[in-house]
């Protein structure tokens, strides 16, 4: 099974599968919680996009950092984070990954090296570069990948960035995941000429990439990774994919006018990442079947497991609200 | 002891903590160069690894120092002149001061953040803003304002060794100012107080670079059998309020002179929280001596006129003391 002339190893194209079902599946029931009025607060689903953070990070150890966004529990889980801890942090409780004190937008597990997920667009790109840097200073081989979506380009920090990567040939990855949107307004009304282009005057190598393909991310990623690994330098690459449901799940309750024709997004919903790779997968090897019925079956485990976890969670303490404001209390 | 510059304080308090701790880096701009001397030498010292010059992109290097300091590292961020503080305010506001209380502690931001802050130097409205309100107001970083060289060093220290986010904000063009530093190691705790001078008819708290014109003014009206108690926060975030209550309740009088505008100022806040806490104590009611709500203007006269000085602070001073309750 080489799915696309990649030759990965059979193991890691199902760990591959399993990550990207576990973030979808996961996904979907936040999208039934919101819908049933569960959760405390906004979620920003990354349904359409895994192959993105599940192609980059299969290169990543916990000991590489990584800054994630808004819609951020696709980095989260395929960094290696624990979904019903994040489970439990989005219905805001007290087992939750940061004690119920961040919810969807701030989900992060340092242990894992997940800096975190980031309620400011963009907010990521410095802190992510500033990783490098300590990474580069460390010197043992570690880096550090930002992932921000194509609104986040034109935050200007994405410039101050890659002018200083490039300058101190940072260990950084700049992986802009281009969903289509920029919130509601579809990117091509706010964003002119080519995001990855934007790499070239600074001298830093770039791609733009099939994001809805986990191997062509993979092997972008990879690319990259041994680059930065090598003290080479920073790397950018743009990945094109399409963000299927909407900026914020509550939107239905404000959107009046559509800002997208539903045909386009049944065009996307056709180059469906998982299900892509899925049909690649059997044609490839008609006896894998089996085994990606087996994963799905784990993963929908997986998923009640979180659930029941989080419901049996207890609410942060009240008197805690004060919370970790500083390291050595005033 | 030894006669120093506040600005070769802080130099010797930069080197001393480098030497000694070797995770530190150090970035900002024209660090090497060093416009106001509190990083010179330490490039020739350190080296260029740990020591950088960066691009003029403050946005940038706040969160750098955010994203290093989660890293691993102890990170000394130069933001240069405190009006640069806001080109930089996202990382500052949305991360430094957010990320350990949104992520239930799970990590420590050892970062201290320079700048210089205030005006007095015809340097116009934008490089003369006395920034310590708005980096209070964010709750999660620490804010230290030293008055004389000897702080600055045993502040400075203690800065670099916290756990946290902390501005120390030198005030501008105060850096030549002398005073005696003691020769051996010392560090002065963050939120601790000091009286630098002792009083029984009015406490006079003088917030960092006011604490000079405090002095003054507390000799001026001594000569007159008038005892103002001064009393120096050293540190705005922690605010050492058991000193400052302690002395309102020896003297029964107050009077806050913060070179901060006067809409939301330090001298507010402490005013507030004296008149809600011991209300009991006054004997008449507290005067706060601020910048007016406008920006500091670049002639030296129009900007005399407007930052407060001796005769401001005598005269807020002598109408506190002869405050009499209508009959």
């Amino acid at each position: 099974m080489a799915a696309g002339g990649s030759n990965l190893p059979r193991e890691e194209l199902l760990e591959m599968y399993r990550r990207m079902v576990l973030i979808r599946r996961i996904e979907e029931q936040l999208a039934r919680d919101c819908a049933a009025g569960k959760l405390p607060g906004p979620v920003h689903l990354y349904i359409g996009e895994e192959a993105v953070a599940v192609g980059v990070c299969r290169h990543l150890s916990e000991r590489d950092w990584i800054t994630s966004t808004h819609r951020g529990h696709g980095h989260f889980l395929a960094k290696g984070g624990d979904p019903a801890r994040m489970m439990a942090e989005i219905y805001g409780r007290a087992d939750g990954i940061c004690g119920g004190f961040g919810g969807s937008m701030h989900v992060a597990d340092f242990s894992k090296g997940i800096i975190g997920a980031n309620g400011i667009v963009g907010g990521g790109i410095a802190l992510a570069t500033g990783a490098a840097l300590a990474a580069q200073l460390d010197g043992d081989g570690r880096i550090a990948v930002a992932f921000f979506g194509d609104g986040a380009a034109n935050q200007g920090v994405l410039m101050e960035a890659l002018n200083v990567a490039s300058l101190w040939k940072l260990p950084l990855i700049l992986v802009c995941e281009n969903n289509g949107f920029s919130e509601f307004s579809p990117t091509a009304t706010v964003t002119s000429g080519s995001i990855a282009e934007r790499a070239r005057p600074f001298g830093v190598p770039f791609r733009e990439i099939d994001g809805n393909d986990v191997i062509a991310v993979w092997q972008a990623a990879d690319v990259a990774v041994r680059r930065a690994r090598e003290g080479r330098g920073p790397s950018l690459i743009e990945a094109r994919t399409y963000r299927t449901r909407g900026h914020v799940e509550y939107e239905v309750t404000f959107i009046t006018e559509p800002y997208r024709d539903e045909a386009e997004v049944d065009a996307w919903r056709a180059r469906d990442p998982i299900d892509r790779f899925a049909r690649r997968l059997r044609e490839e090897d008609p006896g894998v079947a089996d085994e990606l019925a087996a994963i799905d079956a784990a993963v929908e485990e997986t998923v009640r497991a979180a659930v029941r976890f989080a419901e049996s969670s207890p609410e942060p303490d009240p008197a805690s609200a004060r919370g970790h404001m500083f390291a050595t209390a005033p | 002891m030894a006669r120093k510059r506040m600005i070769q304080a802080m130099n010797e308090a930069l080197l001393e903590e480098m030497e000694r701790d070797p995770s530190i880096v150090l970035f900002g701009e024209d660090v090497k160069a060093s416009l106001f001397g509190d990083t010179k030498g330490l490039w020739k010292r350190f080296g260029a690894d740990r020591v950088r010059d960066t691009p003029i992109c403050e946005a940038l290097i706040s969160g750098m120092a955010v994203g290093a300091a989660a890293a691993g590292r102890r990170v000394i961020c130069h933001m240069m002149f405190g009006n640069f503080v806001y080109t930089g305010m996202d990382a500052i506001a949305n991360q430094a001061a957010k990320l350990r209380y949104m992520t239930n502690g799970q990590i420590k931001l050892p970062i201290t953040y320079l700048a210089v802050s205030g005006g007095g130097r015809s340097a116009a409205a934008q490089h003369s803003d006395a920034i310590h309100p708005v980096l209070a107001n964010l709750g999660g970083v620490k804010v230290v304002m030293p008055g004389s060289p000897a702080d600055a060093k045993g502040l400075l220290k203690s800065a670099i060794r916290d756990d946290d986010p902390v501005f120390f904000l030198q005030a501008a063009g105060r850096g030549g100012e002398p005073g005696e530093v003691p020769e051996d190691e010392y560090l002065i705790p963050l939120g601790r107080a000091a009286i630098r001078r002792p009083g029984r008819d009015l406490s006079l708290v003088a917030i960092g670079a006011m604490v000079r014109p405090a002095l003054k003014a507390a000799e001026a009206l001594s000569g007159e059998g008038i005892e103002v108690e001064v009393v120096d926060p050293r540190t705005v975030v922690p605010l050492d309020l058991e000193t400052i209550f302690a002395s309102v309740r020896r003297t029964g009088r107050l009077v806050v002179v913060d070179e901060a505008r006067d809409t939301c100022s330090v001298a507010s806040h402490l005013a507030a929280l004296v008149a809600e806490r011991a209300f009991d104590a006054l004997l008449a009611p507290i005067r706060r001596v601020t910048v007016p709500d406008c920006c500091i203007p670049y002639a030296p006269v129009l900007e005399r006129a407007i930052l407060p000085n001796v005769e401001a602070i005598e005269r807020a001073v002598r109408e506190t003391l002869a405050w009499r309750r209508p009959a």
